[in-house]
This record gives structure tokens, C-alpha cells and sequence, in this order.
């Protein structure tokens, strides 16, 4: 059971929250400017390294706001000092 | 709950007799699952009590707003260590997250609380309130064994040092979403939705009725 | 039979009260022990050392531990109370003796008790500053120092009293008293700190990330049976900790060699026990065997006892000065380079007679001429094992230390320390002070310091619960490891087929090789190859010495080099109804009911579940089964009225300036345009195009919507909002607040339905002209609750649905039935609501669409905006989306009228052949609702269908009960498709 740290709510337990995936990838500005490559890059392609990750995480169970955090998925330390930011 | 009402804001509250509380069903088997003496607790819905919810930042004009037409302020959150403004007996605000509070009075005058007017505080601002008086019940634990009942599911350290009367904190109680709500050093309010109600009041009397026997000596 | 029970004069007993006798029953024969006794420890001192034999081969075995680490001695235990069921695998040496047990012993196999388990289990979830796993002396020494700080201090450990390896002791003195009187004390005056909990019978099962433990304590079976109403049996214990200190001690690693598994060979640390704690002697002629210092203590003890070994065989090459030390005094004669070679044994129960002994050369083999050495106990050492588990669990790092011969740890985990045996320090003095200094240290990170010790606590410090016994200072002395013993006339391992190295799983010395000799070399490989270490006892004293031998088998330097297995929770066996807890029965998981529920209830509902809600299935009337009630449900709603329980579906409130460009990207319709007092149909989409909920959104104001979710996806569309706007459209003016529960909603629905709302609502204009299609009306009804009344349909048929706040909502309902009365207006539940709404070709997300159907493939491009970009729209012109030979939604009717398809049944191209000879079957798409209709008079269905478009009108095949049925693909509209009842 993970110890995440809501950037507003402090540390709480894992089951408080929900995994988003991998962090910084945002919706394109204009979809319908993407050639069929590019969008389903953005669909369906996720990092996925041995070590430091950003992710998102969102404390569903609290005060429901998401958050980004590096992650070290090896260890499952959470790199990001105080935990997320906004 | 009639020459109240007269004064209310009829539109907003219905007749007293035509409700029904999530958890009244189960009023009798809360009063048998009473606890007296140094290992006691007990269980009660607070039912009817006026809640609203708010989607505000405390120093945006609506946030000042909607805390002067409720009338209390809006607390700062855990980070500052105020989680619950108010009085826990009359109108108060628990802080959900750092733009959504739940203001609430529990003392069962929702009729004379003009919750339209209140909702209208935001006309012309961003944000939202929103009554929720059916949305949640109040379930308030009583009893020096009170938080040992809690802990057999919240997730959140409800130590005194760590979760001091006067805090609050929305988290999980057993597989329920709920807020939790210090108000004494022995009395904590659970704030379910109105759904999970029955479920919670159960799993409490569930979790209260080893206190009734002698304590194991370990 | 003899009693092997000591007296005062002969035996501490630090474990059992002698003037508490219980009885028992062992396979059916009466015994009896003493309060405090395990089974083992109550057979031992019967003299009987035999349990059941062993799993595959059928040996006879016998009691060779004395706690977790028993391979060999599993019991049945009957259940200890009515209602309770029995429990298998039990190891005698955890089992404590009470009054009236019943067990049996197994032959390494258990059975499952298959009556319910009536016994309570429970959970509790705790926080603390400092959580110390072990209560011997090191953890002892640790959590005093941290109770005195102040700092939440937790102390768990797995025996009933608090000592760890001190109750096998005798005559250790710390701060200058008996040190099992001292770990009392020291126990108790911590328990006068507020902040101090210590959890005797409480294992550490598991170590989690960011130090959370998990630990089961078991709390009634030591107590005589009784009604403890509430009183959970075995409660598991979620621990979040700041700081953990584990001290969980070490255990014994046996020797291997040739019938090395015969009852009356035992662990020396065991006899230790058997013979300090419990006052056992576990026999009369014994022979001790070791590669260390370790059992110079037991020779001290059993000369005290008047039970002097026969000699003690020592793998090393001369005795170090301890053993020499010991030898002089006890008069026991030492044999040094020498190792125990094979044993003898004696009758069924094949108890130890005699054991061979042989000196070794310097490449461990053994050579010369044999002795024979009578013996009915054999106490072996072949050195310690830190129980690293808790501490590898949190891949703490762990390396073989030569000169300890064993794995300690190496790295530590953040937030944690190891001390005493576990950490490698044998000295009970060196224990004692890295406890406590350990214990301080954790209490100074939780910002807590011990009083009077103002100095930094690696400094010495003169509280020091400094042990001051002769013993004291001793170290473990240098060890000759011993992997690979064979006999001078026996030189191949491969051969070794009673060399035992698991006594549990059966496995040898010659299975071990067999997994080497296929090409394995990796522990892990070896381990899964041969089973060993897989048993309920995780392989606790046959692990290393496997590793052990395969670095020898291997030419590895040390076992080092091999490395171990990986450490799993649970530590030991865990319940899975202690798992389960209170998670049973109606606290299985949470049964979500509206306030309209006692109705349903009363009115004899059958109730589905939709997510964790409860919602009426249907309301059967005497005599009635589903089908029947369905099709007089659905009759009435089409025929006259019916009414519906709807507060389930999902309900958020949307407020803000931008509230409407929010939604024209999060439907794929557009509700900007929205007139205030209108509702609208939505679908939403996923980035990838498909449909991922739906619903009607009204809207209350310029700034204010009410949008419906689906019953399941309430709390997953309200995510999606937040989502969207927290993490790309921050800048939207928008605020979502969660409604589902605020109100109670009845759908009326049927051709008298306006009759109905007419009654119910006085003030209301209900006529087709005030009061269209998806408007929606503010009003008071006639027993004066506000209301908000939607014109909304499901069905095809004239509908309104009626919303109050949530606690009015019995009131209501029962309202709308007094007013429904007069035209037999009739309950209907979740399957009628099916029916009706498949009539019409309307689809449910979930059922009738998967997460792979969009929009098109739905049919309802007609709910799809050609111009504003909603999510999911790129995806709609991928290639593979836009293909129009995607699968469909069709309607499907079962040629012969009468056959109602199984939801999920597979459609099969009328032409296609259907052998095994023709392999695979091509699958043209499957029926994803199927129901019996009364408007339609026959089974009729929807199904998603490979080109389904394209193929109305064909006839298709699908299996049913063995058959093929002739199934005709329509329109999925079935029922009124001019819209003709919708307005009345």
C-alpha cells in the first residue's frame, strides 16, 4: 500500500487514489490537425521505463483533485519532494 | 416544525412528515447497540441537517460571497490545519478539497434556513452552491471506544496527535466513501452518501459490538 | 510412555505453569500438558516425538522444531467452538494447549474444513511512530527506548509472552535480575506509556511499501472456549509506520545427511526450548551435532539438568575456546573435525537408536573408520539463519556473511533498521545495546527523545539494559558450513536419496542434483524443479541449506554467489477468512438502496445488482415467475401506466459562463445551444472514439445544467469532468458538484402517464402543447414537496419522471401510486425497463456496447455533432474506425418465433459449416440483449453484427442448447418506429 502524498491533503493510502498514467501528455491543441500516426501516438503510446516516471495521480477517495508526481518504478519511491504538485 | 416553517422558504422545504431519513429504518437496532460505561459507544443519525455544497476558492469574491451568505468562513484545508470553521452544532464548513467545502447545520432547522437565497449568493460570479441536504446523512459515533470502532476500516490516522478534535477529512471508511468529522475528543461524525447509509450504520454496529463484552487481556 | 517433565530444580519452565494441567485429544487418544504448552511441547515432555509421517514417502518423522520453523509436525485441529470450522496444516509448535482440543496429526496434507467459517475475523488499521517486529531481547531494548520518548510505539510479536530466544535460555541476568523476569518488566512498564501497544501472538505477516506492515494476532484461541459476542478471533492488523525496527530473530538450519529425518532428530535450539521454556526433556541419550558455538549453551543446560550429552560432534577442526571451555566443565566428550554421518532407528515409529559419526579431511569429506554412538536424540546445528523475510519483503538487500554463514542484511530500507540476531549479533549484550539504540534513533526521527538522553544516541549511554550474566559477551564462533556430507562409502550426491533437505516436500539431496543435472542453476529454478521450500512452512529450514549446497555443487565461491529465492508475504500461513475479515455475508460489500427501497422491499421486489445498488428486478405477484411478472410489467407501461424506481442514474450539476462549451466537447452532440428549460440526449466518447456513457442533460438556467449519467458510470463521468478541466481546461469558468443523491427520481411511463403527473401535480400544465418532449417543469406537488418533473423517455411511450429531494422520495412514489391507482398503474423494475427500451432499439452502455463501438457503429450518428470537435471525434475518421464494415447494431428475431437467444450467443453465417473438420467457425458477431416482448408477442433481441447494416434482412444461425436456430437480422428499432406514442 503506497503512502501518496496529496498535494493538498497530505500523505494518505493508495486506495484513496486513482492511477492516471503517464503525466505531460496533453490533449492536442487541434486533433483534427494530426495526421492518423501522429494521433494514434498520442492514443495509444505510453512510456514505460525501469526507474523515474512521471505520473498522475488523482486523490478520488479525497478532495478528488489530480496531481503529478515522479515515481521510481523500480523502488516505488516517489521521487517528487512533499508528493505531487498541481 | 410548523410556525417554523411558515417562516421558510417554502420551495425549499418540503413537509417534515413526508421525509425520510437514509438511516431511520435502523433507529431501533442503533438504540440496541448501545455501549455504556469506560468501553461504551453509541450510534445516531443526525438526520435532516442542511448541507450545501460549495465550489469556491476561499479568496476569490465567490468564495467571500458564499462565506457571508452562510455566514462562516471558508476553512483554509489540512495543509494550514484547519479543516472545520464554524460551530460543529450550528452552521459550520468542512473543507473537501481547496475549492469545495460542505457547509452544514445539523441542528434540524432546515426550515428556517433560506437555501435558495444562499444559493443565489453566486449570481453573477464563478462557482457553485448546491443544496445537498439529501446527499449525505450524518452518522455521529459517541463513546470512548469510538475511534477504535473507526479503525477497524478509515484509512486516515485518527490519532488525537494526528486528527485532533475539530478536523475533519473526507476518506474511505471500510469499502464507503466518507467524510469524517471530529467534533469532540469522543464524538466523530460520518458523513456517508445517503445510499451507503445503511451499509455504514451496519458495518458500525458491526465494529461496536465486541465493546460490550470484557475487554481481552493481552 | 514416559514423562520427560522437569521439575523446578531441573528446568526453568519459563513458558508453562505447572499447576495448570489441560487435557487434550491427539488422534483420538487423551493426553494431557501444561498451561502454556504447545501440542509439541506437551508430546515432547509425553516422550513422544513421532507426528505424522512424511507427505510422499511415507517416512516416519517427528517433532524437530519448536515455532514456525516445524517442517514436520502438522496438525488437524477440530474446531474449538460450534459453528467455527476446522483448521489444517497447523504446525504442533504454534498450536497453544487449551482445555478440550481436539487434533490430529497429517501426513503433510491438509484437509479443508467445507462448512462456513462462523468464526469472527476482523481488521483494524493503526498508525504509529515506531513499529518494533520481535519481542526478544534486541526489540524489547528498542521498544522501551522508544516508549519512553513519547513516540507511538508499537511491539508485536508471535509469542504469547514477551523474551523471543531468552525463554529457551537459563541463567542470562540482565541489569541485573532473570532476564525473562527483566523482558516482562521491561514490557510492562512500557505499557504504562500512553502511547505504548504491545501484541503478544501477533505475527508480521507482510512489509509493504512506505513501512506498512501487515500482522495477524491471535486473540481467543489460547482462552477457554466461550460466547464473546463481537470478539474477533484472529484480527489483521494494518500498520502504517514512520520508523520500523525489526528484530525477528534466527532460526536453526539442521544438517543433511544420510536418514537425516528420523523422529528424535531434532533443531539443538528446539531441545533448548523444550528443555528452558517448557520443562521437556526431549530425550535421554543424546548426541549433539554443530558447525558452531551455538550449542555449547544447550550442553551447559543439559549438564544443569542432569542430562549430560553422550559427546558432541564438532565439524570444526579444534575446539575454540568456548567449546573447550564448556567440554571441562560439563565432563561431555567433544569430537572436533567430525560430522554426523548417517542414523539408526528403531520399530514403526523408527525413533532414533544410533547415529554414525565420521572425521573429515580438509575438503569435507568423510573419511576413516565409522563410530557408532547410541542415541535417542540427535540436536543439530548447522548454523543460523536471520529471518531476513519482513526485511527482503521491502528489497532490502541481504548478503552472505562467511564468517556468521548465513545471509544478513546487507542494505537497508529506508526508514528502517534490523538489530539482533536477525541483524547478525549474536551477543545477547550487543543485542541489547543496538536495540536500544536503535529504538532511540527511531524515536529521535519521529522528533521524540528519550528522557535523559540528552546526548546523540550513538553515544554510550548508562541506561544501557546491559545484560550482566556469564554469557553475556558470547559470539557465535567461527563456522565450518556443512552443504554436502556423504560417507566414505557413499561419495556421489547424486545418490543421496535420504538426505533429506525438505523435510515437507520430501526433496533430497539427490532431487536437488536431478534439478541440476537438467541444466538448472538458478535458485528460483531449482526451487520450482524440485518443490523445495514451497511448502507451508516456505522452506525455512531447508532453504539456505540449498542454496548451500548447490554453491558446493556449482563450484561457487559462496553461497553468496547463488543468492536466495525471492521472500514473499505471508511470513507464515494466513486464514484467508482472517483475510476476508468482516467482509462476509451483508458486510460483503456495500449494498447501495435509494430511499424508495422498503417499498420495493415490501412489495416483494426481486432485486438485481446494477454496480453496488440494489434496484428492483421485478415485483412477481403469487404464482408469477420472471418472465410472467415482465411481460405484465411491460404490458402495463404500454397498455396504461407503470412506474419506475430511477434515483440510481448518475446526476451532476454543472454551473459556470463556459458550462455549455464543456459539454459540446464532452458529448458528441452539441448543448450549447441548449434553450433554457430543455433537456437533450447525450453520448460521450472516449479520445478513442468510443462510447463511454450517455444520458439526458437538461438545462436549468443560462449558466446552470443538470446532466444524467448511466447507473454505473455516475462516479466515473463526474472523474471525467474533473478531469478534463483540472488537466487541459483549466481556464473554463465550470464547477461540477455531484447530485446523484440529493434527489429521488420516479419515471412514469405509459399512455395514462400524463393522467398520473396531472394528479400528482396540480399546478402543472401537463398538455402536449405546454409541456413537450424533453422539457422539464419546476413544481409543488399535491402533498407539497417541490419537484421537478422532465419529460423523458425510455420507452418509445409517453413519460414524464418525476425528481424530489432524495428524502421525499418514498413519500412521493407512494404518492404516484395512489394517483396511478385508478388506472392499475403498475411497479416495474430493471428487466422491464430492458425490454422496453430494446422494443425501441435503444442501447444501454455496458451491455449492448463494449468500449470497441462508436457512435456510428451504434447507429446513432444522428447524436454525433458534424461540427464542433468533441472528445473522441479525431478518432472517428482512423482508418480502421471509419471502415463501414465495423459491426453493427442490429435487431435479431428468432425465426421460429418462439426461441429466446442467450444474451452473448454467437451468430454464425447461414452457409457457414460447422464441423470439426472445417476447424474454426467465422463468428459474423454476437447478441448482446435478448428479451421475451409483450408489444411484440416473441423473443426478439439486439446484437452487434460484422456489417450488420448490410445484412438486414438475412437469416443467420446460432447455437442454442445444442442446436442451430434460424435468427433474422432487422432493424434495431422492433417497436413503433414512426415515434407514434411518445407525445401521448
Amino acid at each position: 500500500m503506497l503512502l501518496i502524498t496529496c498535494p493538498h491533503c497530505g500523505p494518505r493510502d493508495e486506495v484513496e487514489f486513482h492511477y492516471g498514467g503517464q503525466a505531460h501528455v496533453a490533449y492536442p491543441e487541434d486533433p483534427q490537425a494530426l495526421d492518423d500516426a501522429a494521433w494514434a501516438h498520442f492514443l495509444f503510446y505510453r512510456d514505460n521505463p525501469a526507474g523515474a516516471f512521471a505520473e498522475r495521480w488523482q486523490h478520488s477517495a479525497g478532495c478528488r483533485k489530480w496531481f503529478d508526481v515522479v515515481r521510481d518504478t523500480v523502488t516505488y519511491e516517489f521521487l517528487t519532494p512533499e508528493g505531487g504538485s498541481r | 416544525m410548523t410556525a417554523d416553517q411558515t417562516t421558510a422558504d417554502q420551495a425549499s422545504a418540503p413537509p417534515a412528515d413526508l421525509r425520510r431519513s437514509p438511516a431511520a429504518h435502523l433507529t431501533e437496532q442503533m438504540r440496541a447497540g448501545d455501549v455504556d460505561g469506560p468501553r461504551g459507544v453509541r450510534l445516531r443519525e443526525i438526520p435532516f441537517a442542511v448541507q450545501l455544497g460549495i465550489r469556491a476558492e476561499p479568496g476569490a469574491p465567490s468564495g467571500r460571497a458564499a462565506a457571508e451568505a452562510w455566514g462562516v468562513g471558508l476553512p483554509a484545508g489540512p495543509r494550514a490545519g484547519e479543516t472545520v470553521t464554524g460551530d460543529p452544532e450550528g452552521r459550520h464548513v468542512i473543507w473537501i478539497s481547496p475549492d469545495e467545502f460542505l457547509a452544514v447545520e445539523p441542528s434540524g432547522l432546515a426550515g428556517l434556513i433560506d437555501v435558495r437565497g444562499i444559493e443565489g449568493a453566486l449570481d453573477g460570479m464563478p462557482g457553485q452552491i448546491v443544496d445537498l441536504s439529501g446527499n449525505r446523512t450524518i452518522l455521529e459515533l459517541t463513546g470512548p471506544s469510538a475511534r477504535s470502532v473507526l479503525e477497524k476500516g478509515c484509512h486516515v490516522d485518527l490519532h488525537p496527535r494526528a486528527f485532533p478534535a475539530g478536523a475533519a477529512a473526507s476518506t474511505l471508511l471500510g469499502p464507503v466513501q466518507a467524510i469524517v468529522h471530529r467534533t469532540r475528543e469522543d464524538v466523530f461524525r460520518i458523513l456517508p452518501r445517503a445510499s451507503f447509509a445503511d451499509y455504514t450504520v451496519r458495518w458500525l454496529l458491526d465494529g461496536m459490538a465486541e465493546f460490550a463484552g470484557e475487554e481481552l487481556i493481552r | 510412555m514416559t514423562s520427560r517433565r522437569l521439575g523446578i530444580d531441573r528446568s526453568p519452565g519459563y513458558g508453562v505453569d505447572r499447576d495448570a494441567e489441560h487435557s487434550f485429544t491427539l488422534d483420538g487418544e487423551a493426553h494431557t500438558g501444561l498451561s502454556g504448552d504447545t501440542v509439541a511441547s506437551a508430546m515432547v515432555a509425553a516422550g513422544e516425538l513421532p507426528c505424522g509421517p512424511s507427505l510422499y514417502l511415507g517416512r516416519a518423522r517427528g517433532i524437530m522444531g519448536a515455532g514456525v520453523e516445524e517442517p514436520n509436525a502438522l496438525l488437524h485441529v477440530e474446531p474449538r467452538s460450534p459453528g467455527h470450522a476446522a483448521e489444517s496444516m497447523l504446525p504442533a509448535t504454534t498450536v497453544e494447549l487449551v482445555d478440550g482440543l481436539r487434533a490430529s496429526w497429517l501426513q503433510g496434507l491438509g484437509r479443508l474444513d467445507e462448512t462456513p467459517d462462523g468464526a469472527l475475523y476482523d481488521h483494524t488499521r493503526v498508525h504509529t511512530d515506531v513499529l518494533v517486529v520481535g519481542a526478544g531481547p534486541a526489540g524489547i531494548a528498542a521498544a522501551s527506548q522508544a516508549a519512553a520518548s513519547g513516540a507511538r510505539t508499537m511491539l508485536l510479536d508471535e509469542q504469547p509472552a514477551p523474551g523471543g530466544s531468552l525463554l529457551s535460555s537459563r541463567g542470562e541476568r540482565i541489569e541485573s535480575t532473570d532476564a525473562v523476569a527483566w523482558a516482562r518488566r521491561t514490557v510492562d512498564d512500557a505499557r504504562t506509556a500512553a502511547e505504548f501497544t504491545y501484541l503478544p501472538r501477533t505475527t508480521a505477516v507482510g512489509s509493504y511499501d512506505a513501512n506498512y506492515v501487515v500482522a495477524v494476532e491471535n486473540r481467543t484461541d489460547h482462552l477457554p472456549a466461550s460466547e464473546r459476542p463481537g470478539v474477533s478471533r484472529q484480527r489483521v492488523w494494518h500498520i502504517r509506520a514512520a520508523e520500523v525496527i525489526l528484530a525477528a530473530g534466527a532460526h536453526e538450519r539442521p544438517l543433511m545427511f544420510a536418514d537425516d529425518d528420523r523422529p528424535g532428530i531434532m533443531l539443538a535450539e528446539a531441545v533448548r526450548t523444550y528443555l528452558n521454556r517448557y520443562a521437556a526433556l526431549a530425550g535421554e541419550q543424546i548426541v549433539v551435532a554443530t558447525t558452531n558455538d551455538s550449542v555449547y549453551s544447550l550442553l551447559e543446560d543439559l549438564a544443569e539438568a542432569g542430562a549430560p550429552p553422550v559427546a558432541v560432534v564438532d565439524s570444526r577442526p579444534e575446539a575454540t575456546p568456548r567449546a573447550a571451555a564448556v567440554l571441562e566443565a560439563t565432563g561431555v566428550r567433544g569430537i572436533f573435525d567430525a560430522v554426523v554421518t548417517g542414523s539408526d532407528g528403531d520399530g514403526d515409529a523408527g525413533r532414533l537408536t544410533a547415529v554414525t559419526v565420521h572425521r573429515l579431511d580438509r575438503d569435507d569429506v568423510p573419511v576413516g573408520s565409522v563410530e557408532t554412538l547410541s542415541a535417542d536424540l540427535l540436536a543439530v546445528s548447522g548454523g543460523h539463519s536471520p529471518v531476513v523475510h519482513l526485511h527482503s519483503q521491502r528489497q532490502g538487500g541481504i548478503a552472505w556473511d562467511d564468517v556468521l554463514a548465513a545471509f544478513v542484511p546487507s542494505a537497508p530500507v529506508a526508514r528502517q533498521q534490523t538489530v539482533g540476531a536477525m541483524a547478525g549479533t549474536w551477543s545477547l549484550s550487543r543485542a541489547l545495546r543496538t536495540g536500544a539504540e536503535a529504538g532511540r534513533r527511531a524515536a529521535e526521527a519521529c522528533g521524540f527523545r528519550a528522557e535523559g538522553a540528552d546526548s546523540p544516541s550513538d553515544s554510550p549511554q548508562t541506561r544501557d539494559p546491559l545484560a550482566d550474566g556469564p554469557r553475556a559477551d558470547l559470539d557465535y564462533g567461527p563456522v565450518r558450513a556443512l552443504w554436502l556430507i556423504g560417507a566414505p562409502d557413499a561419495q556421489d550426491p547424486a545418490e543421496w536419496s535420504t538426505h533429506f533437505v525438505d523435510m515437507q516436500r520430501d526433496q533430497t539431496v539427490a532431487d536437488a542434483l536431478r534439478a541440476v543435472g537438467a541444466g538448472m542453476r538458478s535458485v528460483e529454478h531449482v526451487k520450482r524443479y524440485t518443490s523445495i521450500s514451497t511448502a507451508n512452512d516456505q522452506g525455512r529450514t531447508s532453504a539456505v541449506n540449498t542454496v548451500g549446497l548447490l554453491a558446493t555443487v556449482l563450484g561457487a565461491g559462496h553461497p553468496g554467489q547463488v543468492g536466495t529465492t525471492t521472500y514473499r508475504a505471508p511470513y507464515t500461513p494466513v486464514p484467508f477468512a482472517a483475510l476476508a475479515g468482516r467482509r462476509r455475508g451483508e458486510l460483503f460489500e456495500p449494498a447501495r438502496i435509494t430511499n424508495i427501497h422498503s417499498w420495493h422491499a415490501d412489495h416483494g421486489a426481486v432485486f438485481e445488482d446494477v454496480g453496488q445498488w440494489k434496484r428492483p428486478r421485478y415485483y412477481p405477484r403469487t404464482g408469477e415467475d420472471m418472465e410472467t411478472a415482465v411481460l405484465r410489467e411491460c404490458a402495463a407501461a404500454r397498455g396504461s401506466v407503470g412506474f419506475q424506481d430511477v434515483s440510481t442514474l448518475g446526476k451532476i450539476e454543472i454551473r459556470g459562463t463556459d458550462t455549455g462549451r464543456l459539454l459540446d466537447r464532452i458529448y458528441t452532440g452539441v448543448f450549447s445551444k441548449l434553450r433554457v428549460g430543455r433537456g437533450r440526449y447525450g453520448l460521450m466518447c472516449t479520445p478513442d472514439g468510443m462510447i463511454f456513457d450517455d444520458g439526458v442533460t437538461l438545462r436549468i438556467a443560462d449558466d446552470r445544467y443538470l446532466m444524467t449519467t448511466t447507473t454505473g458510470g455516475a462516479a466515473t463521468v463526474l472523474d471525467w469532468l474533473e478531469e478534463w478541466h483540472q488537466t487541459e481546461w483549466p481556464e473554463l469558468d465550470v464547477a461540477f458538484t455531484s447530485v446523484t443523491e440529493q434527489w429521488s427520481t420516479v419515471a412514469v411511463v405509459g399512455p395514462k402517464s400524463r393522467e398520473v403527473i396531472s394528479r400528482i401535480a396540480p399546478e402543472l400544465d401537463v398538455s402536449n402543447e405546454a409541456f413537450g418532449f424533453m422539457a422539464f417543469r419546476e413544481t409543488t406537488l399535491r402533498n407539497g414537496v417541490p419537484a421537478r418533473i422532465c419529460r423523458v423517455s425510455f420507452s418509445g411511450e409517453l413519460a414524464f419522471e418525476v425528481n424530489v429531494a432524495n428524502f421525499c422520495g418514498l413519500a412521493t412514489w407512494e404518492l404516484i401510486a395512489e394517483a396511478g391507482a385508478p388506472f392499475d398503474i403498475t411497479p416495474y423494475g430493471t428487466e422491464a425497463m430492458h425490454v422496453l427500451r430494446a422494443e425501441k432499439g435503444l442501447i444501454i452502455v455496458g451491455q449492448d456496447t463494449d468500449g470497441t463501438v462508436t457512435p456510428q457503429d451504434a447507429g446513432m450518428g444522428w447524436a454525433v455533432s458534424t461540427t464542433e470537435d468533441f472528445i473522441g471525434r479525431r478518432s472517428h475518421s482512423r482508418p480502421d474506425t471509419a471502415r463501414q464494415d465495423r459491426k453493427h447494431l442490429v435487431g435479431v428475431l428468432p425465426a421460429d418465433g418462439r426461441t429466446l437467444l442467450p444474451e452473448g450467443a454467437q451468430l454464425v453465417g447461414a452457409q457457414t459449416p460447422i464441423t470439426p473438420e472445417e476447424g474454426p467457425v467465422p463468428m459474423l458477431g454476437h447478441v448482446t440483449s435478448s428479451y421475451r416482448s409483450a408489444a411484440l408477442g416473441r423473443p426478439f433481441g439486439l446484437a452487434m453484427v460484422w456489417d450488420g447494416r448490410n445484412r438486414i434482412g438475412e437469416v443467420v444461425r446460432s447455437p442454442v442448447d445444442g442446436r442451430l436456430v434460424d435468427v433474422e437480422l432487422t432493424s434495431p428499432v422492433h417497436f413503433d418506429p414512426e415515434g407514434t406514442r411518445r407525445d401521448g
